[in-house]
């Protein structure tokens, strides 16, 4: 029981790197990011196979993780940064379809569907599993603390408001001299790399990736995160995250105990429940639980 | 590097029939966008609920292909006005990035309710068994054939409607310019539920039109559904001409990619295309005009 709750603590903190990830463009830049799974996935790949393959140490991975989906990020942005955000989200959307794809059939790269197992992880085999759960628990809960201090820092800083300048008017940003283009590119590559490292802690936590692992609910289950917890509040997003494990976990004792269900109707339920979820919070409570409150500007 | 040009004009053909069948959920798509201007992702569900709403009719009710697509129009029509009225129009004023976000999760959610309702089996129409024609060096299918002529019908009720109704005008005026149309007294409201009845009854047909063709599950929308945004994209989101050529373009170039790729990768060629599109020219090949 023990093991399962840090196990769970672990799975919150990598959602609570995606939320954060998130939020950076869509909560203080006002941009769409619809295929983060795939960003999660492709900096997994990364990270898995750096290490793996290439033997460079975990910390390595995880850097080359972050450059590299920082860099696949900034190409969606600038493909479609001068255009409506509609196209944003049609192509991030394809790009995490794309991403599965090429996961699935690059065999010789990625062992197609059987996916990549024994992905090393900080010490393990040397402790005992229970140890290797709570360091790794330590890890996790170092780059949340890290990459939320950052955003922290970019929320507060003139960056920051220039973000959130875009997301009110990006044409008024633009009158007043800023350079949006530069911004939002700027803002979607490092969200992407935030992503990335997600992705990557999460392959060296499981030990296994697969195609199967990045599918779209994750999207779904991160938005809902971040709506949960306050769009535009980096703590919002923390809690969000811790939240929706919770109740991730908490639909899957319920729906177990509806009588008369086959296998595939309790998923589809838990899958369904996701999604109204989603749709009720979106509805009833559009600011989250820890609505995004400006940072006072010093007159 | 030769390639037999018979093998060519073969992928030709194939890639003409699968843009035809791709064009009719791609208007639906577009021609959302271009009165409620906002991409709506629920299309997907909604073409596989009208997969599942034709499989039904046929099956069960023993109708023939061409009344299974009436039927599939009618129950994914009326589901995209309901849950437009009740799940996406409340959502409006939010915004059009934020409507989106919903379209996402309420096509997790019907996804999940054809999953509810009818597991996860691949299933098949009742189709008689018909040998394959022969024209030259070209097979076609009779079924193909069929497709083709009920895309054709469908496409050509929805440019009738749009040219010569009173109706369709005034969506093709909400879609130029909502302020001015709301001035001239068009009812809104009524437009956009008339366009979700119509778009979203297009892409139920798209959805039986495909399940005739291989087989359909709780996925069949949205393993297509990037090929219809490229579709969209292509021909110039908003764009209900556009979304034909698009949708043509597509059909062709996922085809043609079996010259040089995996068969695997035909629904990357999507994605391609969207990347080249917005790069070279981002209003598509006719722009965004609605019509």
């Amino acid at each position: 029981m023990d093991n399962y709750i840090v196990a769970m603590a672990v799975f919150a903190c990598v959602y609570a790197l995606l939320a954060l990830g998130l939020n950076l463009v869509w909560g203080m830049a006002g941009m769409i990011n619809l295929g983060l799974v795939g960003f999660f996935g492709f900096g997994a790949y990364v990270s898995a196979l750096a290490t793996k393959r290439g033997g460079v140490p975990i910390a390595a991975g995880l850097l080359l993780a972050l450059a590299l989906t920082g860099v696949a990020g900034a190409l969606m942005a600038m493909v479609t940064a001068r255009l409506r955000g509609d196209y944003l989200a049609i192509i991030t959307l394809g790009f995490s379809e794309v991403v599965r794809l090429v996961a699935s059939n690059e065999i010789w790269l990625t062992n197609g569907t059987d996916g990549i197992s024994g992905i090393p992880g900080p010490w393990r085999g040397r402790v005992t599993p229970e140890a290797f759960n709570l360091i790794f628990l330590g890890v996790a809960v170092t780059a949340v603390a890290l990459v939320l201090a950052v955003m922290q820092r970019v929320r507060h800083s003139p960056y920051g408001r220039v973000l959130r300048a875009i997301r009110d008017d990006d044409q008024v940003t633009a009158v007043a001299g800023k350079h949006v283009l530069r911004f939002k590119v700027e803002a979607f590559a490092v969200s992407a790399g935030v992503l990335g490292v997600a992705g990557a802690l999460w392959g060296h936590y499981t030990s296994y990736i697969a195609p199967e692992v990045f599918v779209p609910l994750i999207t779904i289950y991160v938005v809902l995160a971040l709506t949960a917890g306050g769009t535009g509040n980096n703590w919002g997003a923390v809690t969000g995250a811790f939240l929706v494990v919770f109740f991730m976990e908490g639909t899957r004792f319920v729906t177990a105990a509806v009588p008369g269900l086959k296998a595939v109707q309790v998923a589809a339920l838990r899958e369904g429940l996701i999604g109204l979820s989603l749709l009720l919070i979106l509805r009833l409570r559009p600011a989250g639980l820890l609505p995004e409150r400006l940072p006072r500007v010093a007159s | 590097m030769s390639v037999p040009l018979d093998e060519t004009a073969q992928l030709v053909v194939n890639g003409l029939v699968a843009g035809t069948v791709l064009a009719v959920p791609a208007i639906g798509f577009t021609a959302i966008y271009a009165v409620l201007r906002f991409p709506n992702f629920s299309l997907a569900s909604h073409i596989t609920i009208g997969a599942f709403a034709g499989y039904v009719a046929n099956t069960l009710g023993g109708w023939p292909a061409s009344a299974a697509v009436l039927a599939a129009f009618v129950v994914a029509g009326a589901a995209g006005v309901v849950n437009d009225h009740v799940v996406l129009r409340p959502l409006r004023p939010a915004g059009a990035l934020t409507t989106a976000i919903g379209a996402v999760a309420l096509t997790i959610v019907l996804e999940n309710v054809v999953r509810f309702a009818f597991g996860n089996d691949l299933r098949g129409y009742e189709l008689p068994i018909r040998r394959d024609w022969q024209l030259g060096p070209i097979r076609i299918g009779p079924q193909q054939v069929e497709n083709l002529v009920i895309a054709v019908l469908a496409m050509a009720a929805v440019f009738a409607f749009l040219t010569f109704t009173r109706t369709g005008k005034a969506m093709r005026a909400v879609a130029d310019d909502a302020v001015l149309a709301g001035l001239k007294g068009i009812d809104a409201e009524r437009v956009a539920r008339l366009t979700n009845f119509g778009a979203m009854g297009l892409a139920g047909v798209g959805g039986v039109l495909l399940g005739l063709d291989t087989t359909i599950d709780p996925l069949t929308g949205f393993r297509v559904i990037l090929s219809v945004f490229a579709a969209a994209v292509v021909g110039g989101l908003g764009s209900i001409p556009g979304a034909v050529v698009g949708a043509l373009t597509i059909g062709v170039a996922e085809e043609l990619s079996l010259l040089s790729l995996a068969p695997a990768y035909r629904t990357a060629v999507g994605f391609v295309a969207i990347l080249l599109v917005l790069t070279l020219r981002p209003r598509g090949l006719l722009g965004e005009r609605a019509f």
